[in-house]
């Protein structure tokens, strides 16, 4: 796949949901931060180093060894997309929003399956990413692991040897590495267990984001868990202890869901349903509205409430519904109150298509 | 109250994290929030890292975080002209030599943060040389102290040879 189908298609391999855990573990994603020896990081580099770096990586990445090791892999400058397609790769989750500032001297490293990328001149001269369904964060580290041999293979790291990989940030030096996961934690929002248990994990040396609206609810009850730690802990060890936590938060989701279904069966139908009927009839839909009524059906589908809706096609509809997507999918500029229309108009669309089949 | 992202409208909605048990809070205009929200599925925007760091230089260093700066008392990294005061504003290194230059003094920065100073993870494999074989002959001592303690003594001698091997190999170069 090309660059320009990766851009145009709006699934991508970790929205598949057929990854272990999936209904309530959304993705699995590891990154490294890696740098150059011999010269400056990104943030002082000039225009032609720059181009040295994304030279050096082009370079790597054509190597026999590489190829053998990771497959092929293309390379494009940020510059040759448009600002769409770069906000598509955004949406998709496959670069960060920091490789859109400045994009004149940054690129992207795909592979055809888009489960493997490499930021060039984001914060780092290089960000491997692995990005899979469901819970798979020992593949996901392997899968980067061998990435980085083949790129190391070539390329001169910036390392030492008591403080590991050297990144721009002191908080990423030593393993450079962030592993996450992307959970949907409607029920423990619902019975309200939310923050007890989140805050429990931050003393486990993780991290929880959530974005919150002017409540307390987490908008489409999405919470990522990052390790904060990346020096003084082997990588095996940090990935081991995401996913034992993570392992008690879906026993704990779980719980909460069979809880909510056995005393509040009603409430919870009626939520479901009303989340349903307002996403197949309504007619102008906000982002944030779409986040939060996918969430209530993508918990109806995880519970069976809802049959005939395949739960991957809600991840596919969060990323679809997206400004970047909407204006993909329509070929036009649009307003706010536009994309509000067009959104409603294509989540009709997909959930009677869905129906249909 | 103003957003902080823009600075430019009122803040009506809460951004909340949690890092290690510590919550910040950021205040944003609607505006900014859908942003920050249309970016937030994969990757949640890494608004207080910065912040939490630039905190913490400013202890270590004392050294103002916002506004101008005073003079660069502290030192300079010869390798891309880095100074300690740029440092302490902007949270990044400048490149892999300021590491050293500016060691001893990010000593407190690492406790604090990662609660240790001694990387014990990945070494690359062409470039890691020597610190990849030490690694390896940590491991294999541990590996030989358990097999011992286990009496498995055919097991405990393969282990040994190996890490002579290995330690040939070091003194070699
Ligand atoms: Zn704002
Ligand atoms: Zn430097």
């Amino acid at each position: 796949m090309s660059i320009r189908e990766t851009v145009n298609n709006p699934h991508s391999r970790w929205m598949d949901g057929t990854g272990p855990e999936s209904d309530i573990v959304i993705s699995s994603r590891v990154r490294v931060a890696r740098n150059l020896a011999h010269l400056p990081f990104p943030h002082l580099l000039s225009r032609e180093k720059a181009e040295e770096v994304i030279h050096a990586v082009q370079t790597a990445i054509e190597n026999r060894v590489f190829r053998e090791k990771v497959g092929k892999m293309e390379l494009t400058r940020m510059n040759e997309l448009t600002p769409v397609e770069r906000q598509i790769l955004v949406e998709k989750h496959l670069i960060s929003p920091d490789l859109l500032e400045d994009f004149e001297r940054k690129a992207v490293v795909l592979r055809d399956d888009e489960v493997l990328s490499v930021m060039v001149n984001e914060e780092d001269h290089l960000r491997l990413q692995c990005l899979l369904p469901g819970l798979q964060l020992n593949r996901a580290w392997e899968l980067v692991s061998r990435l980085d041999d083949g790129l190391e293979a070539t390329l001169d790291y910036a390392f030492d040897e008591k403080l590991g990989y050297l990144t721009a940030c002191p908080t990423n030096v030593g393993t450079g590495l962030r592993a996450s996961v992307m959970l949907h934690l409607p029920g423990l929002v619902m019975v309200n267990q939310i923050k007890g248990v989140l805050g429990t994990i931050t003393k486990l040396g993780l991290t929880v984001r959530g974005l919150y609206g002017e409540g307390t609810e987490a908008k489409g009850n999405l919470f990522q868990v990052s390790n904060q730690v990346t020096l003084g802990q082997a990588e095996e060890d940090i990935i081991a202890n995401l996913i034992s936590v993570t392992r008690q938060l879906l026993g704990q989701e779980r719980a909460a869901r069979e809880a909510l279904y056995r005393e509040r069966r009603e409430q919870l139908e009626d939520r479901v349903g009303r989340a349903y009927g307002l996403l197949k009839h309504a007619r102008v839909m906000t982002s944030e509205e779409a986040m939060s009524l996918f969430s209530d059906l993508r918990l109806g589908i995880d519970m069976g409430i809802i049959k005939n809706i395949p739960a991957p096609l809600i991840i596919e509809l969060m990323v679809l519904t997206r400004p970047a997507f909407l204006v993909k999918v329509t070929g036009k500029d649009l307003s706010p109150v536009e994309r509000d229309i067009y959104r409603a108009q294509l989540i009709r669309k997909k959930l009677s298509a869905a129906q249909q089949s | 109250m103003e957003c902080e992202r823009c600075h430019q409208r009122p803040a009506t909605v809460h951004l909340t994290e949690i890092i290690n048990n510590e919550k910040r809070t950021m205040r944003l205009c609607e505006q900014c929030a859908r942003e920050l929200q249309a970016q937030a599925m994969g990757f949640f925007p890494q608004i207080n890292l910065h912040n939490f760091l630039a905190g913490l230089l400013h202890n270590e260093f004392g050294f103002p975080t916002t506004g101008p700066t005073v003079a660069p008392a502290g030192a300079r990294c010869e390798a891309c002209g880095l100074t300690e005061a740029q440092f302490a504003r902007q949270g990044l290194l400048g490149c892999g030599e300021c590491y050293r230059y500016f060691g001893p003094r990010l000593e407190p920065v690492f406790r604090r943060i990662h609660g240790n100073t001694c990387h014990t993870g990945k070494v690359p494999e062409r470039t890691g040389g020597k610190v990849r074989v030490i690694n390896r002959i940590e491991r294999l001592k541990a590996q030989l102290r358990e097999a011992i303690s286990r009496e498995e003594f055919e097991r405990a001698a393969e282990l040994r040879d190996a890490i002579r091997e290995l330690e040939k190999q070091l003194q070699e170069g």
